[in-house]
Order: structure tokens, then sequence, then C-alpha cells
């Protein structure tokens, strides 16, 4: 009788849909996947070692390009476990102005992620009309810090500075147009045939599987586990504001992609409270000038939007950190990829990635 | 020169090679066309630097086609790698051959032309035939490049253009029942003496007919939705992925070429081919049909051309529109599409046209 | 009160840990108000599993789990530690866990507790060189596969070593455009 062979494929790390350099080892019987191996590093630059041998000031510009599409919240993070060392006091226009930089990351961050779902799944319009609204984000950035992916927006104490003259109109101005936009993609999308045929069941993960792998953020939340770190360990401003977190029930990928379109809308809603409620007052609180945090250590996250972004740092009096750890969401997430995979054919390994929102140099630092 | 030689090999001659120069020209346009639809789409504009709007884009691809460095793997099966894209390219130009682009024979010079190459009885059975025969090309493609990613590739394209043959097969059944003749010519003068298109003939409408068609063509011809076998994000280039500079260039301009195939037969079959398009009010058939009297049959035959051009670039449009839209089918799915939903279909819709025809006449 | 050093943050996870498991915890001491326990490397499996399951404590989320070279801080043996960030989402709190391992020394893994334990200890055996025992896979992560040092240790160049760059192009190298010797 005919025998069938395994077949062993290798995707990437040159490949169309892999979100950067990421290599997986497929095994397939036939269609099916037996299992699926992500081989990463190709991007390891070693940002933990340089965040241990700069001064603590220097080492935000690190934290920017690690993950390079959710640098605001990266930013935040360090910023924010630095200033719990020093025990410092941030002004409250300043934690206010960085809800509205994170949240907007957040916003640009899910249309990415959109956008190339999409286009991996096929419908390549919605990439085009995706980019075009993200456009808009970053020249919001580019008005407030001058960069529009790596931001370095936020400083030891606050923030570097104020927003300038109309920015405030002009993200009022964006946030007005957004809701018809998404509005827009769910009608390309949501009820689509062939879109929920790709997703709907596709990657399905347990709640309490996907906490045992250590999974946060909208793929957690999609697995019906209600964790958001803004809710449950509130930082910045965010306890000002209320909002809601969407969580599905599913796990699958159409979950994942219902969870992050309905956080799109729940941003667009803390901006423009946290605009509204714009305190006045300055930017920087009292700052030491030469960042010299006492022996000690913390560990502190916060919600970026692929999960719970985490910096852990050592301090042993000196200007640099002894001990420099970045907790990464994309590298936890990453780890279920086999689990997500198993039982599936191989056209559905390029949504599952999609769907896992990896960002390459947040995996490898 | 005897009449015969003329009629018969000199004026089929020059007809081939206006046909496949023309056709081969609007393959060229039409990857432009498609270019600029999308782009238009998609809030951005397209080529447009390449000449005024881009026109002399597709001038500038075939050049860099031609001299692009050609690259064949070092364990290709040689023979049947150079061979592929020729199989597959040929079946779609031969096909042309029995598709009548306008209605009227006119004569020039003496000669009487005919505005088709040929006109065979068995039209519509040589054109499933034939163009059946482009899943050659790609099982070869997909095996002589000696890779894994064409392979899986060839394997699907495969797979997924044998299976749509049958509902595409179906979906010409009931036109074959109406129009009684499986000429092509034939069936054109069939919806003339019907009175109305294939497409919206009373009482049953060959709508569900034409739908089936269409879809089983964008399947056949490896296009989105259905275009998995050969999609960038998937398999990096399904199985063409091995291939470069004129070779690939064959298998972009076969798949044009079947583009353009279909539109041409869905005109034909259910479009009313060079028929006018009256919307039923009598009387404006005639003055329709000729637009320049003073031509005579040169030119009822001109006009034809001009009503099936535009028939024909309202498919294709629906072509490039489909293709901008939907996300793509997973290869399981596409099958089961096929298998278990346009099979019982096209079943369906043939026994009711059989139906309507017993019932009503 | 000095506002780098906060009252400790009371912590009942902390509290039955003590209870349940006494011998397991070496000392604690408080960062900013957080308590971190030292435990016994023996213990640490009993531990974590303990904090997973215990209904007072339900630490669910290993948040983080990395390894951190002590030797400049003054303490040459044991020179690793291995540091575990828990937390509960039922109860909201968090709890940091110390094991200390020697070089060359092995500790348990717990992958078995946690699953995302797995690949946080690949990287903190790549990166320092902390054998884990019985780990299911413990292979280099995010070096090369046949890598021969440990980067975030202590002693090893922030540049890297000299070797592993082969074509490393030094002020006084004339030509530019060649990329290896």
């Amino acid at each position: 009788m005919l025998g069938t062979d395994e077949m062993e494929i290798n995707l990437g790390p040159q490949h169309p849909s892999t979100h950067g350099v990421l290599r997986v080892k497929l095994r397939l019987d036939g269609e099916r996947i037996l299992d699926a191996v992500p081989i990463i590093g190709y991007l390891h630059r070693g940002c933990e070692k340089l965040g241990e041998s700069r001064t603590y000031p220097q080492a935000i510009v690190y934290t920017d390009r690690m993950d390079y599409v959710a640098a605001v919240n990266e930013n935040v993070v360090y910023v924010e476990a630095v200033e719990k060392l020093l025990g410092l006091e941030v002004p409250p226009r300043a934690r206010t102005m960085r809800v509205i930089l994170s949240e907007l990351q957040r916003i640009a961050s899910h249309l990415l992620w959109l956008a190339t779902h999409a286009l991996d799944l096929g419908a390549m319009s919605v990439f085009l009309y995706c980019f075009r609204e993200r456009e808009q984000i970053l020249d919001l950035f580019e008005g407030y810090c001058g960069a529009r992916l790596t931001t370095n927006a936020v400083r030891i104490g606050g923030m570097y500075g104020d927003f300038p003259d109309g920015w405030v109109e002009e993200a009022r101005r964006f946030l007005d147009i957004l809701p018809a936009r998404l509005d827009e993609y769910h009608k390309l999308l949501t009820k689509n045939r062939i879109w929920l045929e790709r997703t709907r069941d596709v990657g399905v993960i347990s709640g309490d599987l996907a906490l045992d792998y250590g999974m946060t953020g909208p793929c957690l939340r999609a697995s019906g586990v209600p964790y958001d770190v803004r809710k449950a360990l509130p930082y910045a401003a965010y306890p000002d504001f209320d909002f809601d977190v969407p969580v599905g029930t599913r796990g699958d990928t159409y979950d994942r992609y219902l969870v992050r379109m309905e956080e799109m809308r729940q941003s667009r809603r803390i901006i423009l409270q946290a605009l509204e409620r714009l305190p006045d007052g300055e930017i920087r609180g009292k700052t030491p000038r030469r960042i010299r945090p006492p022996k000690g250590e913390v560990y502190h996250v916060n919600e970026g939007p692929r999960g719970e972004l985490g910096v852990y740092l050592i301090s042993d009096g000196s200007e640099n950190a002894y001990r420099c750890r970045f907790r990464s969401p994309c590298f936890v997430n990453l780890q279920a990829l086999p689990e997500l995979c198993r039982g599936h054919l191989v056209a559905d390994v390029v949504a599952i990635i999609g769907t896992l929102d990896i960002v390459l140099g947040c995996v490898d630092r | 020169m005897s009449e015969t030689v003329l009629q018969y090999v000199v004026v089929p001659a020059m007809q081939i090679a206006v046909v496949v120069g023309v056709l081969l020209g609007c393959v060229a346009y039409l990857v432009l066309l498609e270019r600029k639809v999308i782009a238009f789409m998609q809030v951005r504009l397209g080529p447009r630097r390449v000449g005024p709007h881009g026109l002399l884009q597709p001038i500038a691809d075939i050049l860099k086609l031609l001299l692009k460095e050609d690259i064949v793997p070092a364990r290709a099966d040689r023979l049947v790698f150079y061979l592929a894209p020729v199989i597959l390219l040929l079946p779609a130009l031969v096909a042309f051959a029995v598709v009548p682009f306008s209605g009227t024979p006119f004569r020039v010079l003496g000669v009487e032309v005919r505005p088709w190459i040929t006109d065979i009885n068995v039209g519509l059975v040589y054109l499933l035939a034939i163009s059946s025969l482009g899943v050659y090309g790609v099982v070869m493609a997909g095996w002589a490049s000696n890779s894994k990613y064409p392979l899986l590739g060839s394997l699907r394209s495969a797979a997924q253009m044998v299976s749509y043959e049958i509902p595409l097969g179906l979906s010409v059944v009931s036109i074959l029942m109406l129009a009684q003749t499986a000429s092509l010519v034939g069936i054109v003068r069939a919806q003339d003496e019907a009175g109305s298109w294939f497409a919206f003939w009373l009482p049953y409408p060959q709508i569900v007919g034409l739908f089936l068609y269409f879809v089983s063509a964008i399947a056949e011809t490896n296009r989105a939705p259905f275009d998995l076998p050969e999609a960038e994000t998937e398999l990096v280039a399904g199985f063409h992925t091995e291939y470069s500079g004129m070779k690939f260039a064959f298998f972009f301009l076969a798949e044009y070429a079947n583009m353009i195939l279909v539109a041409c037969i869905v005109t034909v079959l259910f479009l009313g081919g060079w028929l006018p398009v009256t919307l039923g009010i009598p009387g404006l058939k005639g003055p329709l049909s000729n637009f320049v009297p003073s031509f005579g049959d040169g030119g009822a035959a001109l006009t034809g051309f001009l009503w099936f051009g535009i028939k024909v670039f309202v498919v294709l449009y629906v072509y490039l529109w489909i293709r901008a839209t939907f996300p793509r089918y997973r290869y399981d799915q596409l099958m089961r599409l096929g298998w278990k939903w346009l099979i019982p279909l096209g079943l369906a819709h043939v026994i009711g046209t059989g139906i309507v025809l017993l019932f009503a006449f | 009160m000095d506002a780098t050093k906060p009252d400790p943050i009371p912590s009942r996870s902390l509290d039955r840990l003590r209870e349940a498991l006494p011998e397991a915890v070496e000392e604690v001491v408080y960062h900013g108000g957080v308590p971190i326990v030292r435990v016994v490397p023996e213990r640490i499996v009993d531990a974590c599993r303990f904090l997973r399951d215990d209904a007072l404590c339900r630490m669910t989320h290993l948040s983080d789990l990395c390894g951190v070279d002590l030797s400049l801080l003054g303490r040459r043996e044991p020179r690793f530690d291995v540091v575990y960030h828990l937390f509960s989402l039922d109860l909201g709190e968090r709890l940091t866990i110390k094991a200390a391992v020697a070089e060359g020394a092995e500790i348990a893994t717990v992958s078995g507790v946690w699953r995302t334990a797995s690949w946080h200890e690949r990287e903190a055996y790549d990166m320092f060189g902390i054998r884990f025992a019985g780990h299911p896979d413990l292979r280099r992560i995010l070096m090369p596969e046949d890598y021969d040092a440990y980067p975030l240790r202590k002693d090893f160049p922030l540049e890297g070593r000299e070797r592993d760059h082969k074509n490393w192009r030094k002020p006084e190298d004339e030509r530019r455009d060649v990329l290896a010797p």
C-alpha cells in the first residue's frame, strides 16, 4: 500500500508574512500540522545588557526599539519603574499626557495588527485603509516629539515637553473620524463569510491554558480571562478614567479580532476623557540632575497593546542599572504557538502568527 | 491566388495574427488596469510615473522580464521546467479560436471576413476541453521545480482546477439546453432570436448559471479569493516560486489571458455576445446594432465588437473588484465550497432549466 | 516616612507560605514596600506549587522569571539568583521569589508548575548558563545554538568578543569593502 511520509517545511526567517525575522519549523502530514516550532533570536540586540551599561535616562532610547510598534508603552513602563526606585512623584498633567500617548499608541498598534493580519488572509484593501488612519496617528506623534515610530517621548519625572499648539485639536479631529472608519472595517470583515471561515475556531486556546502559558493582553482576554493591567494594577492616570475591557469567550482567532477592534474603541473613549480633563500644571516634577537611585529593586508592569510589558530593575546605587530585565509579552505569547497550531492546516499558521500579534523586536530584545 | 487558399489559409492566418497580437497587448494592459483599479479602491494611485498615468508601465514590465536573469534551480527537471509555462499559456491562446468577437461577416477587398477565427459546431465542448489542459502546466511547474513550496502549491492548484471544472460544466449545460447548439456563434444568435440575453431570459433567467460559471472560473484561473496556491503570504508564490524572467512572464500572461478568455465566454454565453444593450425596449435594436451605417456590414461588425468589448470590460472589472475586496479562502474551505455547494447548485440549476423548458414550451 | 522606603505592604501569600513551608523560606527583604522572599533552592518547586494551588494564594500567573549575576554586587558564591515574579489574578497580590544557584550547579525547573517558565528558563540558561534540572528542552533560545559563552554575565564584554566578529573592522583598517579576511 502507498504510505505517507511526514514533511518538514521551513517558514522564514525571510517570509512575506512572519512579521519580522521569525523562523517556524513545521512538521506536516500532508496539509495537517503535527508540530510548529518557533526559532527566534534573529533580532537579538542585547537590549538588556545595553540597559545595564547606560545610565537610566540613556536607556530610555533602547526601550523604544524593542517593541517598536508600542514605543510609548515601553517608554512609560521603564520610566515608571525608575520613578518607583527613586520614589518620585509625577505631576498630574504628565501622568495624563502619558495616558493619552499610550492609548494613541495602542490604537496605532492595533491598526497595524489589523492591517497585516487582514493582508495575510488576503483582504488587501483593509491593509491600506488601516494605514491611512495610522498615518494620522503617526503625524500626531511626530508633531509631539518629532519621531513617528521610536518616540522617546517620556522622561524620568514627567514628560519631555508639552503638547504643541493645536495638537489637542488635531487629536480630537482624528478621534472624530475614527468610529466611522472602524465601522468600515467591521463592514468589510466582521460578518464576511470568508473571514469567518478563516478565523472561527482557528487557534483556539482555553483561558486556563493561556494563563498557564503566561499569555497576557488580548490573547488572554479573548479566552475569557479578564486580566488587564490598567484595571488590576493601575498606573499613570488610569484610575481617573472610565473604560471597559472587552473579554471574549471562545479563545479563537475571531474573538481575538473582535477584542482588539473593541479595544480601539475603548482607547478612543479614554483619550477623549483625558483630553477633556487634561489638568494644568507642570509637566515635570522635581527630578535630581543625576539619576542615582538608592540600592534596591523594582518590578513594574504596564498594559502594552500586546500584553503585559514588564521591567525589573536592580539598582546598586550607581548611575547604571545593575540588572535591567525586560519582560516581553510577545516572547511569552509566542511560546504557545505549537499549542495553537497543532491539528490545523498550513494556511492557518499564517493566521495564527498574525493573531498572536508578535513584533520580533519585542520577542528578541 | 485561388479563392479557397485565400479564404481558408490567408485570411485565417491573418486573423490569428491579429487576435494573438491584440490579445497579448490586452493582457499587458489588463495588468496595468488591475493595478490602477485596485489602487483606486485602496485609496492610492497605482503606477503613475512611466508614461502619462502609467500607460507605458506594461512596456517597462515586459522589458524587465525579458532582460531578467533566467534562474533554473540546480536539481530541477530541465525539460519539464522549460515546458511547463508553454503548456500553461498555449491552451489560453488556442481557446480564442472559437470566440466570436462580433456578429456580422463583412467583405474586405472582395474577401469575406468573419469576425471569428472559426466556428465549429462543438465550440463549447472544445472550449471546456482546451481550458482543462492548463492543469498539466501547473502540475509540471510544481514538480519540475524540485522544491517544497512549489510542490505544495501546484498540488493544491491542480486539485482546485480539476474540482471546479464540474460546476463550470454544469453551468454551461443549461445554456446548451436553451440554445440547442454548442456553437458559440449559434448561442449568441439564439439569444438574438429569443429577444433577450440568457442571463435575463424569461421565464427562468440564468443568473444562477452566470454566478456559478463566474465563481468556478475564478477558481479555475487561480484568482482571489481562490488564489491560495499562489498566495504570497502563504507559500511565497506557490507553483511559480522558482521561475524568473520570461518563464515567469509566461505564467503571468497565461493567468491574465485566461481571465480575458473567461470574460469573453461569460459575455458570449450569458450576456449576449455582440448584441447591443436594448433593455428590452423594442425598436432600439436596429439603430444600436450599427453605429456607422455607411460602412454597411463593416459598421455592424465594428459596433458588435464595441458592445462585446464593453461587456468584457465590465466582467473584468468585477473580477478586479472581487480581488480587492475579499479575504482568501483556505484550501479545504475552497474544496468544500466547490464540491458541497456549487455542484449541487449546478445540478439543481440544470434540473430547473429543464423543467422550465419542458413545461413552458 | 522616606519616599524611597515605604512601609512594608502586607502580603497574605507570604504569610501563608511561611505557615505552610517555614523551612523553605530563607529570608524576606522589602524593597519599595514589596516583599522579596528568598527560598531555599531545593524547595523551589514545592514553594511554587504551593503558591499556585493554595486557595488563599492562587498565584496562577508567572509574570517573569529571570536570572541575575551577582558577582559584581559582592557575592561570589552562589553567583546567580533566579528571580520569579508571581501575580494572583483573583486576589490581586504580587510576590517576588528568589533562589540562589551556584555557577555550574543546577536548580529544579518550575515549568511543571507554570508552562510559561519553559522559555524563560531557556533564556536564563542562554544568557547566564544557569542549568534547570528536569527542563524538557534546555537549549539556547536567542543566541545561536552552538554559541559557547553566556552574554549577560558580568564578565562578558558589552561589545562582544573579537572572535565572534569575523568582519570586525578597526579604525586602522584601510579597506572598507572586504567582509572577511
